[in-house]
């Protein structure tokens, strides 16, 4: 039995190693000069420095070949507000489509669905070409609108996906006695339906916030450089004179917070929904 | 009157997949009533149900609730209260808080405990208001689910099988107990069960329904006594009615060509093909006219339940002594003519009951 748990404390310790290393090695490197970092072998004995992270924050980055002005920040609030709006907008749309899907049977239902899920089969490439073609006819190149739009193709099919199926774990029958007690439709729906399914809004905001964060194609091709998000703006640390690879680290480091703080305040919604999952039967 | 249905009915799907739930349901219901829909499972009685509710749209027809038209209305503006199978309580909210949901608008904090408490105290779930739906029994959430519709002010009171989960004896003790609530303060409720006992046992009217049409509304004396057709008297009882073809031949009819049995005055033209119903514990055994082989003979601690073969079928009596017959012995046994139920052969409809023309 003692040497049940021992292995088993030594696999979760390989896993977890295995698994944070690389994020352990990055915020490491982000307290280090370029030097130390390239230097060989590489040691973790080193004085560290903030330089990284003022670099990012005040916007002007030294290197061997004078000062480059860098947007990161701007890069970062942009990707703040393309994943919030996105998700937002995808969540008006999406929840109250996924009630509908779940609980309405009505005319091509099924095949609306299906097509909404296959948004997510289409490489991206292929829809980019022309899709930056209508978006100059239609002014939406390089627009904030614009790519919240398109950021739709990542989470409308998500939300509306996982979120049906919390609908349709639910009984009908407690929004018919909610109903039945007196209440309109639509007080049943927001004060029953959705709260119900909330463990599986929370799970489909925080995956569709995640997967619109760390798109990189959609923002290259429609955006310039005033409304990239992090992900494409990390391109500019690589520059003439050489990877700047010890800003690069303080970037992720500062692009992993917003969501990390995301899915830490989601977990309390997450694990909720496990033991309301248990109320079926 | 106060819940009438109109040539009610419903209909799934459109076209060549239509299913005609219910079919043109008609009955009026007293105020102060209890009533029961009882049938097999798919025989429209839930549809019904729901459709009262509110929760399906009505095909055609009209419902109306003490001189309301209902069926067009929102299920909130209904006025009715409803106990569902599935229970439906609210997930998050305890025992307590669910059954007083719908009282807390209009009545003080204290009003509700009290009504709270009295009818879980009469459901016997008072020890666990405290409790959440999740940590429940089915029994214990049928009841939280029954007293929820019952603590509720409504026109009338919608019952979903609200016993099917309970243990034999509590449901016995229930059934007494929730039918002299209702009684007592002179609600008017619909029953949806499947089970007969506990539609005789609380209602004062049965609805019997069968692939979507009402076969016959009437007390349980009535659907016992006069069934309005074969479907009727073979669902009602237990054991159910023994069925046999006869034909009217001489001043009675002839069972299975094999024996004749007089009836004085029975109004049929000769030759006319019948179905003659018998009910198991009519039958007499070891006298009459008639003669069968015995098939099984079994003492259920109060009753004896002897299979006989009778002219290529099978006929069920029962008797509440011992009776002292073994396998392939043969017995005499017989009916009075006033037991005997006639049934048209092809349609099923009742011609004539007992000793009546």
């Amino acid at each position: 039995m003692a040497l049940h748990k021992l292995l088993r404390a030594a696999a979760l310790t390989l896993v977890l190693l295995f698994f944070l290393f690389p994020i352990f090695w990055i915020v490491v490197m982000s307290f280090q000069t370029n030097e130390e970092i390239l230097r060989l072998p590489p040691s973790l004995v080193f004085a560290p420095t903030l330089a990284n992270y003022t670099a990012l924050i005040s916007g002007h980055l030294q290197t061997a070949s004078g000062i480059l002005d860098i947007t990161f920040l701007h890069n970062l609030w942009n990707s703040i507000l393309l994943s919030t709006c996105s998700v937002l907008l995808a969540l008006v749309l999406g929840v109250p489509a996924a009630y509908a899907f779940a609980r309405f049977r009505f005319r091509l239902g099924e095949d609306i669905a299906f097509t909404m899920l296959s948004f997510r089969f289409a490489p991206p490439l292929l829809v980019l070409l022309p899709l930056s073609l209508y978006f100059q006819d239609l002014g939406l190149n390089d627009t904030y609108i614009g790519l919240i739009w398109i950021y739709q193709l990542i989470c409308l099919p998500l939300i509306l996906w996982i979120v049906r199926g919390y609908f349709e774990d639910a009984s009908p029958d407690i929004e018919y006695a909610y109903r039945i007690d007196g209440h309109s439709w639509w007080r049943a729906f927001t004060r029953i339906a959705i709260p119900l399914a909330g463990p599986g809004i929370a799970a489909a905001g925080l995956l569709s916030f995640i997967f619109a964060w760390n798109n990189f194609v959609f923002a290259l091709i429609l955006a310039s450089a005033d409304k990239q998000p992090v992900t494409v703006g990390a391109l500019a640390f690589v520059t003439a004179s050489g990877i700047q690879y010890g800003q690069i680290a303080a970037a992720i480091v500062l692009s992993i917070l917003p969501t990390l703080a995301l899915a830490l305040y989601a977990q309390r919604w997450l694990v909720e929904g496990l033991s309301l999952g248990a109320v079926k039967g | 009157m106060s819940l009438v249905l109109d040539h009610v009915s419903k209909v799934y799907g459109r076209g060549a997949i239509a299913v005609r739930a219910v079919q043109d349901m008609s009955f009026a219901m007293e105020a102060g009533e209890i009533v029961a829909l009882l049938g097999s499972s798919g025989c429209g009685k839930t549809s019904t149900l729901r459709m009262v509710a509110g929760f399906e749209s009505v095909t055609e027809g009209a419902i109306t609730l003490a001189g309301r038209r209902i069926d067009t209305l929102e299920p909130a503006s209904r006025g009715v209260a409803m106990a569902f199978e599935g229970y439906a309580l609210y997930p998050p909210l305890t025992v307590a808080e669910n059954i007083g949901f719908g009282l807390a608008r209009r009545n003080g904090r204290d009003e509700v405990d009290r009504k709270v408490r009295e009818i879980a105290e009469l459901l016997e779930i008072g020890d666990i208001l405290e409790r959440r739906p999740s940590r429940l029994s089915g029994g214990q959430q049928q009841r939280a689910s029954l007293a929820r519709a019952l603590a509720r002010e409504a026109d009338l009171y919608l019952l979903d099988e609200p016993m099917g989960q309970l243990e034999p004896q509590l449901r016995a003790i229930l059934r007494g107990r929730v039918k002299a609530l209702i009684k007592e303060r002179h609600l008017t409720a619909v029953l949806v069960t499947h089970d007969q006992t506990e539609a005789n046992a609380m209602a004062d009217r049965i609805a019997v329904m069968e692939g979507g049409v009402l076969q016959q509304f009437g007390s349980p004396d009535a659907l016992r006594d006069h069934p309005e057709n074969l479907f009727v008297a073979t669902f009602i009882g237990e054991p159910p009615m023994n069925v046999l073809t006869a034909e009217r031949c001489g001043d009675g009819v002839a069972l299975g060509g094999a024996a004749a049995v007089a009836f004085p005055g029975l109004a049929l033209p000769p030759g006319r093909r019948v179905m003659l119903g018998i009910r198991p514990h009519r039958l007499r055994l070891g006298e009459g006219a008639l003669a069968g082989t015995i098939v099984s003979n079994q003492w259920l601690g109060d009753q004896a339940h002897v299979v006989i073969a009778f002219a290529d079928q099978l006929l069920v009596a029962v008797s509440h002594h011992k009776v002292a017959v073994r396998v392939e012995e043969k017995i005499a046994f017989g009916f009075a003519p006033e037991d005997a139920h006639f049934f048209d052969a092809a349609t099923g409809a009742a011609l004539r009951h007992g000793g009546e023309g």
